[in-house]
């Protein structure tokens, strides 16, 4: 193997990897707010049939992105009415936005079966593309794939650095104690559970507008599941996530390029079977393995929240 | 005036069993809405969806055909759920037990024999309790999360299904197309309404739901189900063995939906292809909750989930809405359902403000 085969691995990597890493730092960040959302393949389903119908209907990505977010956001927000308002099961709830969004990204999207469009631009950076190598590699990608690994630094900065991260990790840890010291629990999750959506949102319109750049139901193929078994993976830690999210990147593109090598003689379908796999060992090792009981999962996930007035 | 939620301190029966109703309702006023923004008349495509499929024999018959999988599956599902196990992997289980049963009927293809459908029926509930097995162990012995477990198992059985029906399930005769042959006579439901596609696996179902009602609210095991989903702390005291539940859940729900899968091969479908089921294992999960996770509710949410894949299938003719029409429909029913829930626990009280009387 030399640089040229290896570099354009690496680079389907990176596409592979991103829609991953964005929905699960979505996901991370409801999470740390004690708050799970099962539904994030519903919502990034809603994020890639918008993001295309508004690129097609518009002829600009850049609306199709804005777009994708509010649709990520809008469904976030009647997740979060049933679960944080009305106090219905969250993992009932979950289950539901992700049936609802399926049934409804196909039939917004059963218009735009076999549309084309033009696949998101990559940014040049005047010199920097151009450079061999590394020029490709870290400087040759869409707006996405950089929002990704910039969205994973700010919220690692975020819960570290800031008074809010704070909050939001008091608020995830013991809602109670949060509430008595004056801060707004409900609040805060609803922040939490819409910028989930927000970033749902952006990892569908990756793979509508860029990784396929087209419309098939049910596209996201499980992605979204992926993404919250990659958060318990990452016991709940942004850097982790981003580390996991480009493992199992490597897995889906290894299982393509042994498929494409055709030396090995199994079926494609067996092939494909490996991510959904891999996340059954990895979630088995970290629940087993040394490492148990310091998973860190936020005290209070997954539990309704109604202040004693 | 402002108004006030009170918590009840005891949950209201009433609104248990008004929620339902309340939830189809609404499903159904934004249905009209839904229609009317997809730009078809709405009330003539409401009656298409939900009363012209009841007007024709074929129609109530093909009503109990897909209710029969739903009411089975939800069954196993609702009671896991009670004691907060949640299986959401029903459709791979359900796709196992397809594979097995049609293994089975193809192992014996061209033969006749009273044994062969029985035979199928092991096969097939032996098939989705041992996928079903898998998130058990996982769960009981490493304490995996068996909501992931289950459902990266139904993609893996959806891919497996397909890898045998384009390899050695293959129609020697089928000119390459990834489907088995067409199951022979012996191995084929029988029909009980002459005809129409009405098998007897629908009678079984119906079965099913009683046999769990009973489970439930007669036998230990079923009390154990119970205590362990509303009174943890109470079951953990009272020494209730939480991994066997968990198993016992597990593998019953993971066999129903095997037996359905192969009651679907058996019976209308007639052979194995790479899509044995339309979701029946994700909609079972709202039959499961709209039967307020109660086996002989259960039965009735059935026929209204069937339903809506009658009347999704008829808007597709009649009007030429796509399919998916379905979905939006069973997730906003399920989305209703949750949030009218709040008023079985919760009550809403008009308050007189202090103020107001200064």
């Amino acid at each position: 193997m030399n640089i040229d085969t290896i570099l354009p691995m690496l680079l389907t990597v990176i596409a592979a990897a991103t829609p991953l890493l964005l929905a699960s730092i979505g996901e991370l960040v409801t999470e740390k707010a004690g708050v799970l959302n099962l539904g994030v393949e519903g919502m990034m389903l809603a994020g890639a049939v918008i993001a295309f119908a508004t690129t097609v209907g518009t002829g600009s990505a850049a609306l199709g992105i804005v777009a994708a977010m509010l649709a990520g956001m809008a469904t976030a927000l009647v997740f979060g009415v049933l679960t944080l308002t009305l106090m219905a099961n969250q993992v009932a709830t979950g289950l539901a936005l992700t049936i609802f969004g399926i049934g409804l990204s196909s039939l917004i999207g059963s218009g735009y079966i076999g549309v084309p469009v033009e696949k998101l631009a990559h940014l040049d950076i005047a010199g920097l593309s151009d450079l061999p190598v590394i020029g490709p590699l870290l400087f040759g990608h869409d707006v996405l794939v950089y929002a990704a690994v910039a969205i994973t630094f700010a919220v690692a900065w975020f819960l570290k650095h800031t008074r809010a991260g704070l909050i939001l990790r008091a608020v995830g840890e013991s809602d109670l104690s949060a509430h008595s010291i004056g801060y707004d629990v409900i609040k805060v999750r609803y922040m939490a559970v819409l910028f989930g959506g927000l970033c749902s949102g952006l990892a569908g319109a990756y793979l509508s507008l860029s990784y396929t750049p087209m419309w098939v139901e049910g596209m996201t193929a499980g992605r979204g599941w992926i993404a919250l078994a990659l958060v318990a993976f990452a016991s709940w830690r942004p850097w982790r996530v981003l580390g996991g999210a480009y493992i199992f990147g490597g897995v889906t593109i290894l299982q393509l390029y042994l498929q494409g090598s055709g030396g090995i003689g199994v079926p494609a379908q067996v092939m494909n079977m490996l991510p959904y796999l891999a996340t059954i060992i990895v979630l088995t090792v970290i629940s087993a393995g040394p490492w148990r009981g310091r998973l860190d999962a936020p005290a209070c996930l997954g539990k309704p929240f109604r202040p004693a007035s | 005036m402002a108004y006030k939620i009170e918590a009840r301190r005891q949950i209201s029966t009433r609104m248990l069993y008004l929620t339902p109703f309340i939830a189809v309702a609404a499903t159904v006023a934004a249905g009209f809405f839904l229609f009317v923004a997809l730009g078809v008349d709405p009330v003539e495509t409401l009656y298409y969806f939900f009363i012209s499929p009841l007007e024709t024999k074929n129609g109530l018959a093909e009503l109990g055909v897909k209710a029969a999988p739903l009411i089975m599956i939800a069954v196993g599902l609702a009671l896991g759920y009670r004691a907060n196990i949640w299986n959401i992997g029903a459709e791979g289980q359900l796709t196992m037990g397809a594979l097995c049963g049609g293994a089975v009927a193809l192992a014996f293809w061209e033969q006749g024999g009273f044994y062969i459908l029985p035979l199928m029926a092991l096969a097939g509930m032996a098939g989705g309790a041992a996928w079903a097995a898998i998130p058990a162990f996982l769960k009981t012995r490493f304490n995996v999360n068996e909501i992931l477990t289950s459902l990266m198992l139904t993609y893996v059985a959806t891919l497996f299904l397909a890898v045998m029906v384009f390899g050695p399930l293959k129609d020697p005769q089928g000119y390459n197309f990834p489907q088995s042959r067409l199951f022979s006579d012996s191995a084929l439901l029988p029909i009980i309404w002459e005809e129409t596609r009405l098998h007897l696996g629908f009678v079984v179902a119906l079965a099913v739901a009683v046999a769990g009602w009973v489970l439930l609210s007669r036998s230990i095991i079923g009390f154990q189900i119970r205590t362990l989903g509303s009174a943890p702390a109470a079951a953990r005291y009272a020494g209730f063995d939480r991994t066997r539940l968990t198993w016992f859940c597990l593998l019953l729900t993971g066999a129903l939906a095997g037996l359905a899968g192969t009651f679907e091969v058996a019976g209308p479908v007639g052979q194995l292809v790479p899509n044995v089921s339309p979701g029946y294992g994700f909609t079972a999960i709202i039959v499961a909750f709209l039967g307020r996770l109660h086996p002989l509710g259960i039965i009735a949410s059935g026929f209204l989930m069937a339903l809506s894949y009658l009347g999704g299938e008829n808007a597709q003719i009649t009007v030429g809405l796509p399919q998916a029409v379905t979905g939006v429909f069973q997730g906003l029913l399920l989305f209703f359902l949750l949030a009218s829930d709040f008023l079985v626990r919760y009550r809403v009280r008009r308050v007189k403000l202090l103020l107001e009387g200064v």
